[in-house]
């Protein structure tokens, strides 16, 4: 059931581009064939997640959402089911009984995601039905408080891809900190006061990390910033059966105190300071990494958020700032997150 | 509500499409378009980035179409433009500037090859122009009446077209069969060019010849000279006539050791004539420093490599026959050349003096409210001199002497000429904003420097008057056009459409760009700051 099946995603053809300079980067390219374009560059995209939802201006995860489940139903020929967890994505989506969803979706509970995508995988399986499952939730319901569910479904190789829309924090219920939040960040329980004001160094987890270690088919990392690639790994990812896991980080313009236009600089910054790793891995290696293509220090991510803003406060540079440097760079040394000479970004 | 619900069910499944969330923006994007700074300062007004845009997608024919609207000789503009669109070209800030000129050339070469024709004119105005020269700004204000429907005679004094493109730009950097052909296309437009016939008095043509207006354009062909004590059987010749020579049948005689005296693009352009005719020595003495030398960079380097050489801060005080004495300058704070008192002798054949033209202003004498201020022709907003009916352009005029500015001059003059044969005002279209780089998000433009053309080799440069500068193919032409940054005008990129959290962004389909949603835009930016080319602008929702 995991034998993973080897096919190009649109989005790889895309990637390889090197005469269109115009646009290489952008959603869209007018100077290249349908079948290269990304989905969301397509005039007949599902818009899975469509317009009148209640999120917040400039909202990263409404729009990793869109962008993810819109490529996974491209992918299936729009023969799937999503699961959601509790937070954001659920509470902005169906305020009952109104929804913006245009797929079959299931909600049931904050921490059990993963658990109802393995039934409804199973009740598929029962009923002979090709239909495909995603779960997804935010990084609460997902690193925190869905945890077991989710260990559970991996080590089980469940056929699910769960993709884990991560904000760095319960934004939905006023911005506490999650086992995803960054060092120094401000929180509703991480507050800008005392000693060490925000988030302490040293907690947290990596979630992707422990996916990998489930030896799992495939585990990837993506960002709203870079919509090649997150196409390319979720039509990758409903190209395999088995358990799967994608992480997608998708800035909060609210709970990181940014203004709504930045989301996607946010999410590109993250990845150009190395703080936010773009990485895919197959059965517990690592395959592909996405090199950083403009190298910045920490600092032009950090300035932009009110939730850093304490670190900037004093006469003196803050040391926590040059602690974040290292974390930046201790990823992209184990990474490679920089080209060589000879390599192509 | 229906009364058929499951358990604890009360109302019907609804869609979010009845939540308009555009009554939360307090803001609204808006597609706007910028003036490209290629655009804006191009002399000759041409919509670069717009006919780029249909070179882009690999539609010559549209792109040179769209080019000949402003500039009638692409050919030669991708041949002589000293290409200040290049200079201001957002580009350059990320990798290098888009190769614009060359980009010209291979589509005024192709238009030739192709043997592409200009649209017919429109029906007949019924009006008469006469032009006075057949330069590049007679030529360019002939085609523009002649497309907008009047009958438009050149009166031309030399034997053939294009005035200093032709008898002053050196057929190296100006093959003679490339201007032919583009003129011949103005030509066919229904111009009549009467070669041989100077005008004497300008007034007295129009009388005779009953035309409705006329502009001048009589270029600045009398060398400037300067006192310079000679002796013995010195040669002192100035540049205007030597490069003139070199279109007759009897090519000057310079000798072996040549001087050119001064520092603009034609003593280099002499210079370079100079060792192609055989001189072992070209010479170019200016007074001045190199970064003072009013020749552009690469045109000096292409005489420092085909083996000209240069004597800085030096004057030029005597000529005795084989040789002449040169005093070496200083420049003092005020960055002006003074006298040392230190003198040097160089070995000459010849000294060709290139110390700039004057304008033949003889054909102007007695015409009344006419202004001549330092030696050329004072005109309005609208290009006309102080007498009515007459319009003046290209070097005649006061600015700088370029193909290019003489070009625009044409094209300006025959808007306001058109007007005023009306009994109307021209008026321009108000300029956008530009599209300065700080409006751009140059995250989205991949990596691909300039293409270089290829150069002749200096061996034959040197012993030929064959094309130094070679154009490009068509493969790397639309290389080069596709580096095009399009700042300030939508191409289409699908940014907005795709980076929207809202689903606002309508995506019309290929050609027709995008439109907002207000019932569901909240207005929150991110298109406006991931737009590549800067053509979303927010602005203030009235509340």
């Amino acid at each position: 059931m995991s034998e993973a099946r080897e096919t190009l995603a649109p989005g790889e053809a895309v990637q390889r581009l090197k005469f269109y300079q115009k646009g290489t980067f952008t959603v869209g390219n007018r100077l290249v064939g349908e079948d290269e374009r990304s989905v969301q560059a397509s005039q007949d995209r599902s818009n899975a997640l469509t317009c009148g939802h209640r999120a917040c201006q400039g909202c990263g995860e409404a729009l990793g959402a869109r962008y993810a489940i819109d490529a996974a139903m491209r992918a299936t020929g729009k023969d799937m089911i999503a699961v959601n967890a509790t937070g954001c994505l659920e509470v902005f989506t169906t305020p009952y009984p109104e929804t913006s969803w245009q797929l079959p979706w299931v909600h049931s509970l904050f921490g059990n995601a993963a658990a109802v995508a393995t039934g409804v995988a199973a009740a598929m399986r029962v009923k002979n039905k090709r239909t495909r499952v995603v779960a997804q939730g935010g990084d609460g319901g997902t690193t925190d408080i869905g945890f077991q569910c989710l260990s559970g479904m991996f080590e089980r190789n469940d056929d699910v891809l769960y993709i884990c829309y991560d904000n760095e924090g319960y934004m939905n219920t006023g911005v506490q900190r999650s086992s995803a939040t960054p060092p120094a960040a401000r929180t509703a329980t991480t507050p800008a006061v005392g000693d060490e004001p925000g988030n302490v160094f040293g907690t947290g987890k990596s979630v992707p990390k422990i996916a990998v270690a489930h030896n799992i088919p495939y585990v990837a990392t993506a960002t709203v910033a870079d919509l090649h690639d997150l196409e390319r790994k979720v039509t990758k990812a409903m190209s395999v059966h088995g358990a799967r896991y994608i992480q997608i980080n998708v800035p909060c313009p609210l709970g990181w105190g940014a203004a709504s236009h930045d989301t996607i600089h946010l999410a590109r910054l993250a990845v150009e300071c190395g703080l936010y790793p773009i990485f895919e891995a197959e059965h517990g290696r690592i395959t592909h990494v996405r090199k950083i293509r403009k190298q910045v220090p920490v600092t032009d991510y950090l300035k932009r958020q009110r939730r850093f803003a304490h670190l900037f406060k004093g006469d003196r540079p803050d040391p926590r700032v040059a602690r974040l440097q290292a974390m930046c760079d201790a990823n992209i040394a184990d990474y490679g997150l920089v080209a060589g000479a000879d390599e192509e970004v | 509500m229906t009364q058929n619900h499951p358990f604890a069910i009360t109302l019907d499944v609804g869609t979010s499409l009845v939540n308009h969330t555009g009554s939360w923006r307090t803001v609204r994007p808006e597609y706007v378009h910028r003036l490209p700074p290629c655009n804006h300062a191009c002399p000759a007004g041409e919509d670069i980035q717009g006919w780029l845009a249909h070179a882009e997608g690999g539609d010559y024919e549209a792109a040179w179409r769209a080019l000949v609207q402003n500039n009638p000789l692409p050919a030669v503009m991708g041949r002589v433009c000293y290409h200040p669109c290049e200079g201001a070209c957002n580009r350059a800030q990320i990798d290098s500037a888009v190769g614009i000129n060359s980009v010209e050339r291979f589509l005024g070469d192709l238009a030739i090859e192709k043997g592409w024709r200009f649209d017919a004119p429109p029906a007949p105005s019924g009006k008469k122009a006469l032009i006075v020269g057949a330069g590049p700004s007679g030529l360019s204000a002939a085609y523009h009446l002649a497309r907008l429907g009047h009958a438009v005679t050149i009166r031309e004094a030399g034997p053939l077209p294009g005035g200093m493109m032709r008898f002053g730009i050196p057929k190296y950097r100006l093959p003679r069969e490339i201007l032919d052909a583009e003129v011949q296309r103005i030509c066919a437009l229904g111009v009549t060019i009467e070669y041989n016939s100077k005008v004497s008095n300008i007034r007295d043509a129009m009388r005779d010849g009953g035309f409705d207006a006329a502009f001048l354009a009589v270029g600045a062909h009398i060398a400037k000279r300067a006192y310079i004590p000679a002796a013995g059987a010195a040669k002192v010749l100035d540049a205007v006539q030597v490069l003139r020579s070199m279109e007759g049948e009897d090519k000057p005689l310079l000798g072996r050791r040549v001087v050119v005296y001064g520092g603009g693009n034609t003593a280099i352009d002499v210079a370079r004539t100079a060792r192609r005719l055989g001189a072992e020595e070209a010479v170019i003495v200016y007074r001045r420093t190199r970064e003072k030398m009013p020749a552009h960079d690469f045109e000096v380097e292409e005489a420092l490599e085909e083996g000209v050489l240069m004597k800085w801060l030096s004057t030029i005080k005597n000529v005795d026959g084989g040789s002449i004495t040169v005093e070496k300058m200083a420049l003092d704070d005020k960055g002006f050349p003074q006298p040392t008192g230190e003198y040097e002798t160089l070995e000459a054949d010849s000294v060709i003096l290139a110390l700039g033209q004057d304008v033949d202003l003889s054909l102007l004498e007695g015409v009344e409210g006419l202004n001549v201020r330092d030696g050329v022709v004072e005109v309005g907003p609208n290009m006309m001199t102080g007498a009515t009916g007459i319009f003046a352009g290209g070097d005649m005029v006061p600015s700088e002497r370029t193909v290019t500015v003489a070009v625009g001059h044409g094209k300006k003059a025959a808007r306001h000429i058109d007007a005023w044969l009306r009994g109307q005002t021209y008026a321009p279209a108000p300029k956008h904003e530009i599209a300065s780089f700080d409006k751009l998000n140059a995250w989205y433009y991949g990596e691909a420097p300039k293409t270089v053309r290829p150069t002749l080799e200096v061996a034959r440069r040197t012993s030929s008057f064959d094309e130094v500068v070679k154009g490009l193919d068509e493969s790397n032409a639309l290389y080069e056009a596709r580096r095009c940054l399009s700042c300030g005008n939508c191409f289409e990129c699908d940014n907005c459409y795709g980076v929207c959290p809202d689903n606002s962004v309508v995506k019309l389909g290929p050609g027709k760009g995008f439109e907002f949603n207000y019932d569901f835009c909240k207005g929150c930016g991110v298109c406006a700051s991931e737009c590549p080319c800067g053509a979303i602008v927010m602005t203030q929702e009235a509340i």
